[in-house]
């Protein structure tokens, strides 16, 4: 066991986990925030996408241990009062059917429009889809997950 | 996953002594192979020695026409710095499709050098070069380095340190990717040096990454996509998936050769 | 902006997802709770002769480990198939038994022979993998090949020869003299692959016991909470159902999958109340791909006639089904009633003849997949037809064209009632908006950069909304296929839909609302739409099948019509006028001609304060109607799609997508829309990327992201969905149904494509840039 300590949307928390647990298992079994997901075993499917020290990760893929210290975003923690204009862009663009999948397609979102605007670089459509390998949804076909992040992007 | 026994490392010395008095202790650079390894209950080691925030490890510099890059250094780290995109953009551009972008964030150079897998890209870029892998207690020459699938010149308790690639006069990387996983298929590697031609080939053999050295000498006689058009490239020893038989990566091999080639210009 | 009926309202479920308040299964911790893991067999086929717990007993946090002849001492009964299917010589099909926990025999790799309860979910795994099962591996059959061979190892003892069923339908003598005077007749033999469903939410479940009460609580992934509770209860006899509460919350996603009821749902109910504690389960990937029902797996000859002018004289079908180790609740259905019933597609065929043998393999079973059945009818006909006009010299259109039906409602030889289309124009919509007539010189422009390019057409019709319940009891169905609704009008005026229906993606708590609001022009926010619950819900069939639309939202409709009935009473009587003269609308119940009203709120009140209402007229406002489907629904369409292919390396970019689809009547355009984008998407996922492979010894090489190829954005294009609708005459909004369409209409239309940029037209799903290499290759040397 390990004490772990970190800001997770903003809050401070800690937590005594197991050496082995992961940063998702933390965020949903330590800290109930559910909102992140959990999707495929090997790293592919994006649904557990949060935000370590800014950068998107995927929760699954990364030891709460190493964690220590970090600052967390979890979906649950970008709406600022109103919606994020990203979750906005989702409910616009009807970038969502079932949901499991969206927090991840959110916080990817999210992190592909910073980092893309720090960088100076348009985010065209090709580059949204290119941006999404990390990230499966099975309702949508994508189309309209495309059509948010790019509206998302203007108002970012 | 089986439990662990987690260690943060903030040097390479502290994580030298960590290792060696683990039992079966492991370095956990980014954790992108590693723990979903240990999640399909593949791996159980007994200690994780964690070295991804060890900062002396970290960073890229370019010098004496050659870029060193820390092992912890992450593939987004490699794919936006924008001196290595001056100098040496086919790097940086393989970094760019390693993974997706939130593996790119986790994902590092020494983690890739050190697994090894038969079909990352990276390795193709470090043999295409030459590189010099470094690591606690010594150089390593890239073709001493790779000993086929998972399988390095590494001894035990050695740690990657960093890695230097001399930077090519031009180069290119293609990528096939595997449509499910995402990795290479077939991935070359093609930099070109005053005195010759290097091609590495990723994802196509059961021995994991090699060089096409019949390539390397036509593209030293002429580097032009027409001068591998004509070279065979046997099909034997290469791998045979659901996802393309050894037939079909040997076609791959050539074909990703020449547009590399006409790529690097 | 209006948000009746037509209206692209944005989802009111949305905000919970966006902002991580979505509330799914494995989100859900009850108090008392324990983990559960299961033992799976490593085997496709073998005997269990001892499962020996001792060393997993001791191990930290382990509460119970049980097994199969534990569970069936108990009574659990075994799982069933819930549709009957006679063969051709009248006897009926041989179910073989399939026990929650296998007993005796595991077949196939993933079947469950033990469950362990432990504190948590680590220790559950580890002691299940501590668990020591002595197995004799027996001979396996993972394929319709190995399980049809002579020396085929017997998987059911009651299943000779691995065979479900030999079954059969239409007219074979007639279709074989037809086919004998044909003026030319196409033969194929076509490969349906399997598939895996996939939806991103795994399968999980949390069963609670309460020992009090006797009563069993069951949360878990389930597209149909009441058929859950019925089939636990009836036939499993995990408690009686009053005593069981079904509970299906936020779902993510189904596509099928999501309809059974699994060993896992069985053995976590059972261990909760011999544990008294409550019990959670949830799947990994790997585990979802060794034991969610796969989808598809056929493979087919056929042969169609044509007489001189190319019109359709006899079709012929002979299909084999691959069913897995055992027949899950509605496999049995898939390859017969809703796969050969639609091999008239959307042509005028007098002849049709179908066989379909049924086989047990030592694979995961078989069931419906969004479609199921549907898209493999439509991959074949409109293969078929394609490969005809090809083989004819014919414009592939135009071969269809003069086939088309254009008369309703037609009655096709295979059951099949068509009561409305427009199949001629949706083909001429989506012709000009792919810009058919300028394929060529974009062809010949591909061709300039070294490029092979192709088009490919498929009109499909599929049949949706299933199903009228006398005529479907008749084929074999062991339910009735209505839906129920009921509908609620509090005394403030707001409004409760309980609906049987259930949604996992779909947005029905919008587009229901949307039909509430289109009836009394009451705002969308003043309905709430119950589904989900056994508790609350009076009764269901669930989501499947496209039904929906046409069955729970006409269900929803009989209460609007019971409810609006009430409501004119009541105003008439207090507004005193005649009922004749009373209009709902803006949320007001309105006197013609007068500015006499009444507010809505006023009308509730009045209902339920009963201090003024007509002789006889009982308080309250809420009524609730069943809905009986009077016949199938035909949404139909037509898609193309247009493609490039690298010769070098036959990797295959879609260049363009249309579809164009008739789905009568639409709620909401929007969502719609996004269904049929989701319905292409693994259209396409099926023709080019995915499938389910095992090596000879029964071992899935694709059980997990790095080797099934799920579709990303990037293998994608946009996609342009258009809409040419007629209005479906069998319920009362008109409306045909939109859910699998993309997922039907898809796969032919990009092989059809792909086979005409490449010029081999011997290529099977999946189109791995491989495989597309390979059939260029062959198609080279064939042409030197």
């Amino acid at each position: 066991m390990s004490e772990i300590k970190m800001t997770v949307n903003g809050k401070p928390v800690r937590g005594d986990v197991k050496d082995n647990t992961l940063l998702v298992e933390f965020i949903r079994e330590h800290l109930r925030l559910t909102g992140t997901h959990v999707g495929c075993d090997t790293s592919q499917c994006g649904a557990c996408v949060v935000h370590v020290n800014g950068k998107a990760i995927k929760s699954c893929t990364m030891l709460a241990a190493s964690a220590d210290g970090a600052e967390v975003t979890t979906i649950e923690g970008v709406a600022n009062g109103d919606l994020h204009p990203m979750q906005k862009a989702f409910n616009d663009n009807h970038g969502l059917q079932c949901g499991f999948c969206t927090p991840g397609m959110i916080m990817s979102g999210i992190d592909m429009v910073q980092r893309y605007k720090s960088a100076g670089k348009t985010l065209d459509e090709a580059a949204i889809r290119h941006e999404l390998e990390g990230n499966i949804c099975r309702c949508t076909g994508y189309h309209n997950i495309v059509k948010s992040i790019a509206q998302a992007a203007g108002e970012m | 996953m089986h439990n662990a026994n987690y260690h943060a490392a903030h040097t390479t010395a502290d994580a030298a002594s960590l290792l060696a008095s683990a039992e079966d202790g492991v370095l956990l650079a980014g954790g992108q192979t590693l723990l979903p390894t240990m999640k399909a209950r593949l791996a159980a080691p007994s200690d994780l020695v964690d070295i991804s925030r060890a900062e002396e490890l970290r960073g890229i510099s370019i010098a004496d026409g050659a870029v060193t890059i820390g092992a912890m250094t992450t593939h987004s780290e490699v794919a936006s710095n924008s001196d290595l995109q001056t100098a040496f953009p086919a790097l940086c551009s393989l970094a760019g499709r390693i993974g997706d972008p939130a593996v790119r964030h986790r994902g590092t150079i020494g983690g890739s050098l050190a697994n090894n897998d038969p079909a990352a890209c990276y390795p193709a870029a470090v043999l295409a070069t030459g590189a010099t892998i470094s690591t606690n207690t010594r150089d390593i020459a890239a073709d001493d380095y790779f000993q086929g699938m998972f399988t390095t010149a590494l001894k035990e308790g050695e740690i990657i340190t960093s890695v230097t690639l001399p930077i090519p006069q031009a180069a290119h990387y293609q990528k096939f990717a595997q449509p499910a996983s995402r990795f290479a298929l077939v991935g070359v590697f093609v930099a070109k040096y005053a005195d010759g031609v290097r091609v590495a080939v990723t994802g196509a053999s059961e021995d994991g990454v090699h060089r096409w050295t019949e390539a390397e000498v036509a593209l030293s006689d002429s580097f032009a996509a027409e001068a591998v058009a004509d070279l065979a490239v046997s099909a034997d020893g290469l791998i045979s998936d659901l996802h393309g038989d050894g037939a079909y990566r040997a076609n791959l091999v050539k074909v990703l050769t020449g547009r590399a080639v006409t790529a690097a210009g | 902006m209006s948000q009746g009926i037509g209206a692209p309202v944005k989802r009111k479920e949305d905000k919970r997802f966006t902002t991580g308040k979505g509330k799914y299964t494995d989100d859900i911790r009850m108090e008392n709770q324990a983990y559960a893991a299961f033992v799976r067999s490593p085997f496709a086929h073998a005997r269990v002769r001892n499962i020996d717990t001792s060393a997993a007993m001791v191990m930290d946090g382990v509460i119970a480990i049980h097994n199969g002849a534990e569970l069936t001492g108990d009574g659990i009964g075994n799982i069933i198939c819930g549709w009957a299917i006679t063969s051709k010589d009248g006897s009926p099909m041989n179910m073989g038994a399939w026990s929650a926990l296998a007993t005796e025999k595991t077949r196939y790799v993933g079947d469950a022979v033990a469950i362990v309860i432990a504190e948590t979910k680590a220790q559950a795994r580890a002691a299940a993998e501590a668990v020591d099962v002595d197995y004799e591996e027996l001979p396996v059959a993972a394929t319709i090949a190995a399980a049809l061979a002579d020396d085929a190892p017997q998987i059911h003892e009651n299943a000779a020869g691995n065979i479900v069923y030999d079954w059969e339908i239409g007219e074979r003598d007639a279709t074989d003299k037809a086919l004998a005077n044909a003026a030319h007749v196409t033969e194929m033999d076509i490969t349906n692959n399997r598939l895996s469903p996939n939806p991103m939410e795994p399968r999980s479940a949390i069963a609670t016991f309460d020992e009090a009460e006797d009563h069993y609580t069951l949360y878990t992934t389930s597209q149909n909470p009441h058929v859950a509770r019925l089939v636990l209860s009836a036939f499993y006899q995990v408690a009686p159902e009053h005593k069981l509460r079904v509970i299906a919350p936020d779902v993510g996603g189904g596509f099928g999958s999501k309809i059974y009821i699994y060993p896992e749902e069985i053995a976590c109910l059972w261990a909760s109340m011999k544990t008294n504690r409550s019990v959670k389960w949830t799947s990994d990937r790997t585990e979802a791909f060794l034991t969610d029902a796969h989808g598809r797996d056929h493979l087919t000859k056929a042969r169609m006639g044509f007489d001189a002018e190319g019109r359709i004289v006899g079709f012929k079908v002979s299909t084999k089904a691959n069913f897995g180790a055992y027949m899950s609740l509605f496999s049995s259905a898939v390859p017969t009633y809703l796969y050969a019933t639609l091999l008239s597609g959307t042509y005028n065929i007098p002849n049709i003849y179908c066989e379909v043998l049924g086989v047990y393999t030592n694979t995961v079973p078989v069931d419906a997949y969004r479609g199921a059945g549907r898209p493999e009818a439509s991959y074949l006909v409109e293969r078929m037809m394609e490969t005809a006009a090809r083989e004819l010299g014919k414009d592939p259109a135009e071969l269809r064209n003069i086939n088309f039906i254009r008369e309703f409602p037609h009655q096709t030889p295979v059951i099949m009632n068509y009561d409305s289309g427009d199949f001629e124009g949706n083909m001429r919509q989506a012709m000009e908006a792919a810009d058919w007539a300028g394929f060529a010189a974009r062809k010949a422009e591909s061709r300039a950069r070294g490029k092979l390019r192709g088009i490919g057409m498929s009109c499909y019709i599929e049949a949706c909304g299933i199903a009228p319940s006398a005529a479907v009891g008749s084929l074999g169905a062991g339910v009735g296929l209505w839906e129920s609704a009921e509908v609620r009008m509090n005394p403030v005026g707001t409004i409760e839909v309980l609906t049987g229906s259930h949604s996992h993606g779909q947005g029905h708590e919008t587009t229901f609302a949307q039909v509430v609001a289109d009836r009394f022009g009451v705002p969308i926010d003043s309905v709430q739409i119950v589904h989900g619950d056994t508790d609350k819900v009076q009764f269901g069939m669930g989501t499947y099948g496209s039904r929906s639309g046409p069955v729970g939202m006409s269900a929803i409709v009989k209460a609007l019509d019971k409810v609006e009935a009430k409501i004119r009473k009541l105003a008439a009587h207090l507004l005193e006028v005649s009922e004749a003269d009373i209009v709902i609308e803006d949320a007001q119940a309105k006197v013609v001609g007068t500015n006499k009203s009444l507010a809505w709120h006023e009308i509730g009140l009045a209902a339920y304060t009963g201090h003024n209402l007509p002789e006889g007229m009982e308080p309250g406002l809420k009524e609730g109607a069943f809905y009986d489907p009077m016949n199938f629904t035909f949404p139909m369409g037509c898609f193309i799609c247009e493609v490039e292919v690298d010769p070098q390396t036959g990797k295959t970019e879609i260049v363009s997508f249309v579809a164009s689809d008739d789905f009568g009547t639409i709620i909401n355009p929007m969502i719609v829309e996004g269904q049929v984008h989701g319905g292409i998407a693994q259209g396409v996922g099926q023709a080019m990327l995915e499938e389910v492979r095992y090596s000879e010894d029964g071992q899935q090489l694709s059980a997990s992201y790095m080797d099934y190829a799920m579709p990303r954005a990037d293998d994608l294009p946009n996609f342009e969905v258009l809409h040419h609708g007629t209005t479906c005459t069998t319920n009362p909004l008109g409306m045909k149904g939109c859910g699998e369409a993309g997922a039907i209409g898809t796969p032919p239309a990009v092989i059809n494509a792909i086979t005409s940029a490449i010029g081999n037209n011997d290529l099977n799903m999946p189109t791995t840039p491989a495989k597309v290499w390979a059939a260029i290759n062959a198609a080279r040397i064939a042409a030197e």
